[in-house]
């Protein structure tokens, strides 16, 4: 494999794990904070690709679909949080998983009420639909490019959040100790609220932003579900940076084993999850 | 405790499953069992056999042999494994009396093992698992359509002839996908030509960007694809969009371009393909046929619903020999043997291992239709390699 | 023998005489579908009763099981002759084997992991296998393999079943469900057993006792395992097909929705809910194409309202009753465990 071709490669696995890490890092949040396995994560995704197909086909352009999106997400956050996921919180792991379980199931159905079984494409922003030349008549899309700094703005975003504001210290106090938080009077549920909001929004962009690449079809949920748990779990519960670096190892191992040994890729991923979890049972890093 | 519960729960939901299952209707009718994909990538494929096949019926005034024709439809989702569950309904609680379907070649398969444990007639109007009429073959199977290696070979002979020299193949790691390279090869390396590489993802997957770096970095002659429903106007527009469409020229069987210019945006123009019908055949019987199509389902006709609209021709033939009676299976499957279909794609007949014997033509892509280029292999045979016909 | 137990033992026997019946009765309720989805029914029902094993009584709650399951259906898909009927001996032998090796391999991995870890490293075990069988050329891939012809029992040259009739398959699947449930409650009724309830309730206290606890939880894993195996193998023989679907983490999710809803911690539970879940799913696919919706609502809703499965809503209305009765309370002969720890 000459040099080129390896940079090339080496930008398609980034760009993957940077997707992936976007829709993991609202999991692990999630999981996190709130204590909550929720299975259907994949489903706000799907949720994700589907609102970019009917928004950009409404407004008949991409750009102005993702902010009208997020909105949409935020709001069906919120009041999915608030209706559903809030019993949730007692309940032991087993009960969320299966309830969880069940929600997959009844997306899935009104995806298919409401938006039909056919599979379709989502059309990219013109400008944003050409090439660069990396060298030796080599050519990488611009959008692919474009989908990568997106997801890194966010994440820099989100570290910064984490990071520097009243309300990341809150999420982080809250990851690492859950009764503490409440004890000090700060109001949980809105804290809940918002934290399980953020999540859903940050599926759904990456829905949003990776329909052009993946197209929108039905059960696309499902990968992606099983991927995230998989970076979740590795990065360690509850912690961003965790997130972000199994998610890239995800994105290299997934793309370079797809080159070298395709038989073998799809199981590389969960021998390397398998082993890390052997290696380091709680994950690479700890929460927050 | 709860196990007079159980008992009691079991014997009442029985019930219900039973009674919710309507019993088998009378004898004057012929119940055709729809198995076909409603969701997914191939949905649309699907509606097009539906559409073909019941535009037969409907020009033979609703009845094939003198018959009625009643349908009962399953959805297979395109998933293999839910196929033999799918196929059962169809035959032991629905009570067809010939199954038609589908267009994935592993639900295929299990529907003919499906036929052939009961001894149902099964139509295939699509899957091209060679298997079907290899192996798997049986008296009571027939297929309307293709076996996976007739496009492949037709196109690796053209390949070859057009003095093309590598090639890397790329396609869904199934059976169909798998046969069609492997039909490919054969003609391809009969003609001196050298396949490089084979890539392959998993089905429905249409993440590609990993393999088209790998082929930029290959740079073979051409690269040969099977892709069909979905996945296909997204394979030919990322292949525009990595830049590859001056520099390596895309060949692969018609599916890729059957029904799905429309969505490829012009990323389909120009581009080679092999299949047993072209959209501007000049035969009488096809312009009947894609008027009365467009007119009755205000969309255009591609092979799919060819297939379909041969499967119910089939099927005709078979009962106007028998006179509708069912009964007569042997005289049924004799009939359909040696009929000569005159189908839209031009006459076809069928091989002892029940596929069609066709003309195969290269087609390229001209604005919104696939024109016939000419015939690329005439009368092509399947080699119904393992079959046991007699 | 005290009432509760006897009429147990009654309720069991009760089932079985139904069971047994059915293929007998007239159509079309005897009908060959009815009986094949019967059969289908108890297949999975040994599936369920084999995890409530690890899930009901030790507290392992595993996302994984159904590598099991599947291994031991694609051991027959893998070693039966594709020109003539299998020996059912070596294929039942092989499937058993299989499966118990597997189980022994990934269960002393994943042992010393807890809670919400074990699911995950037991869901990272499933996939691993799922896509050994759906990615590589072992078997078939993602259409699946086949089984030509169903295997043969034979004893001194003489053939015990005809696997091919439905109602013979019918009871070979009725005397395996017997079986499986006979042992479960033989290994329950076991100091192992008690073992198991004791490290449920609390691993530590166990530990201090002297109990190597890791022994015990591999033990469970491994005997669930095996009788997972078995059900995979009926499952092989009943469909001729088998697909990488039933190794994957939905097929183990299933089954875990049957014993929530069946009820923890008890055998007849996991049998219960396995009748409800798939006879159910088949009920609302006759109703709607959209039938999803509404599995995916009972499921939601039962877990919901009814945290203790059936088997639970049971006890809770009996001893309700037994009090309103006698004002001195009378305790429910079985013990109904809450859900399992995290």
């Amino acid at each position: 494999m000459d040099l080129t071709t390896f940079l090339i490669q080496c930008l398609n696995s980034v760009q993957y794990g940077l997707l992936l890490f976007l829709v993991a890092s609202g999991l692990t949040l999630i999981f996190g904070i709130m204590g909550v396995i929720n299975l259907a994560h994949g489903s706000f995704y799907m949720v994700g690709a589907y609102l970019a197909f009917a928004l950009a086909s409404l407004t008949g352009s991409l750009l102005i679909a993702l902010p009208l999106g997020l909105v949409l997400a935020v709001a069906l956050g919120y009041l999915l949080e608030w209706v559903f996921f809030s019993y949730l919180y007692e309940r032991d792991h087993l009960q969320q998983v299966l309830m969880t379980f069940g929600l997959i199931l009844v997306a899935e159905e009104l995806r298919s009420l409401l938006a039909g079984d056919d599979v379709h494409g989502v059309p990219m922003p013109d400008f944003l639909s050409g090439a660069v030349a990396i060298g030796n008549g080599m050519t990488y899309p611009v959008y692919r490019l474009a989908l990568s700094l997106v997801c890194l703005g966010v994440a820099a975003g989100i570290w910064w959040v984490i990071r520097r504001t009243k309300l990341g210290m809150m999420v982080r106090a809250g990851a690492t100790n859950r009764e503490m938080v409440q004890s000090l009077g700060i109001n949980i549920t809105l804290l809940y609220r918002v934290v399980f909001a953020a999540g859903v929004a940050l599926a759904v962009l990456a829905g949003m932003l990776a329909a052009p690449v993946s197209s929108v079809y039905p059960k696309m949920g499902d990968g992606v579900l099983i991927l995230c748990f998989v970076i979740v779990v590795i990065g360690g519960i509850g912690s961003i940076q965790g997130a972000m670096l199994a998610a890239l190892l995800i994105g290299f191992v997934d793309t370079f084993g797809k080159v070298f040994w395709q038989e073998g890729a799809g199981a590389m991923v969960y021998l390397a999850m398998a082993v890390i979890l052997l290696w380091k049972p709680e994950g690479l890093f700890k929460a927050g | 405790m709860n196990f007079a519960t159980t008992l009691a729960r079991t014997l009442i939901a029985t019930a219900v499953a039973g009674l919710c299952a309507l019993p088998a209707t009378a004898q004057e009718k012929i119940k055709v069992g729809f198995m076909l994909p409603y969701t997914g990538t191939y949905a649309a494929l699907g509606v097009a056999i539906e559409n073909g096949f019941r535009q037969y019926v409907d020009e033979q005034g609703g009845k094939l042999g003198g018959k009625a024709v009643e349908y009962v439809k399953v959805d297979d989702e395109s998933d293999p494994s839910k196929a033999a569950d799918n196929a059962n309904k169809l035959v032991k609680r629905d009570n067809v009396d010939v199954m038609v379907g589908t267009v994935h070649s592993g639900v295929a398969m299990a529907m003919a093992k499906v036929a052939k444990d009961n001894n149902t007639l099964l139509l295939v109007a699509n899957a091209g698992a060679d298997a079907i009429t290899g192996p798997l073959c049986a008296p009571n199977v027939f297929r309307s359509s293709f076996s996976n290696w007739q496009p492949g070979y037709a196109m690796g002979k053209v390949a070859a002839d057009r003095k093309i020299k590598t090639a890397v193949t790329l396609t869904w790691k199934y059976a169909a996908g798998d046969e069609s390279v492997r039909g490919f090869k054969e003609g391809f390396e009969a003609g001196g030509g050298k396949v490089l590489k084979e890539l392959n993802l998993p089905f429905p997957n249409v993440e590609f960007q990993a393999l088209l770096t790998e082929i930029a970095s290959i740079k073979p002659d051409a690269v040969y694809v099977f892709f069909a429903g979905g996945g296909a106007p997204k394979l030919m527009k990322d292949w525009a969009a990595a830049g590859l469409k001056d520099k390596i020229q895309l060949i692969g069987a018609g599916f890729l371009t059957d029904g799905t210019i429309e969505a490829a945006g012009g990323a389909a123009e120009g581009l080679l393909t092999t299949l047993h019908y072209a959209d501007d055949l000049t035969n009488a019987k096809d312009r009947a046929f894609r008027l009365q199509y467009a007119k009755t389902y205000k969309l255009q006709p591609d092979v799919y619903a060819v297939q379909g609209y041969d499967a119910a021709q089939m099927l005709g033939a078979g009962l106007v020999a028998v006179k509708g009676d069912l009964k007569n299976r042997d005289g049924l499957v004799k009939a359909i043997e040696s009929a000569k279909i005159d189908s839209p794609r031009g006459p076809f007949t069928l091989s002892k291992a029940h596929n069609p014997v066709q003309d195969l033509y290269l087609r390229k892509v001209v604005g919104k239709l696939n024109k016939n280029e000419g015939v690329a292999v005439k009368g092509l045979a399947d080699p119904a390699r393992g079959c046991k016909a007699s | 023998m005290t009432t509760a137990s006897k009429t147990t033992g009654l309720g069991w026997l009760l089932l079985f005489a139904a069971l047994a019946v059915f293929p007998l009765l007239p159509e079309p309720i005897g009908s060959k579908f009815h009986t094949e989805l019967l059969s289908k029914v108890m297949i999975l029902s040994i599936f369920a009763a084999s995890l409530q094993l690890l899930v009901g009584f030790t507290g392992l709650v595993s996302l994984g099981h159904a590598a099991f399951f599947g291994l031991g259906g694609y051991m027959v898909a893998m070693l039966a002759p594709p020109d003539g009927p299998g020996n059912g001996w070596l294929l039942l032998g092989a499937a058993l084997a299989g499966a118990a090796a597997l189980s022994l391999l990934i269960g002393a991995l994943v042992m010393r992991t807890k809670g919400i870890y074990f699911i995950m490293v037991t869901l990272a075990f499933t996939q691993l296998v799922f896509f050994v069988f759906h990615d590589t050329k072992i078997a078939g891939g993602s259409d699946g393999a086949y089984v030509y012809f169903k295997p043969e029992f034979t004893l001194g040259g003489v053939r015990l079943l005809d696997l091919d009739n439905s109602r013979t398959f019918f009871w070979f699947v009725l005397g395996a469900l017997a079986l499986t449930l006979g042992v479960l409650a033989l290994l329950l009724r076991s100091r192992f057993g008690h073992a198991l309830v004791g490290i449920q309730h609390n691993e530590q206290r166990m530990r201090a006792a002297g109990y190597a606890t890791l022994l015990y939880k591999l033990g469970s894993f491994v005997a669930g395992g095996t009788l997972a195996g078995l059900g995979g193998f009926l499952y092989a023989v009943q469909y001729g097909f088998v697909t990488p679907e039933i190794l994957s983490w939905h097929h183990s999710g299933n089954a875990l929705v049957m014993i929530i809803l069946g009820g923890l911690g008890s055998l007849g539970g996991a049998v219960a809910g396995a009748f409800v879940f798939v006879l159910l799913g088949e009920g609302f696919q006759t109703l709607t194409k959209h039938w999803q919706l509404l599995l995916g609502g009972f499921v939601i809703l039962s877990v919901a309202l009814l945290p203790q499965g059936l088997a639970g809503a049971i006890a809770q209305g009996r001893s309700r009753l037994a009090r309103r009765r006698a004002p001195t309370a009378t305790e429910p002969a079985q013990d109904v465990t809450q859900g399992a720890q995290a």
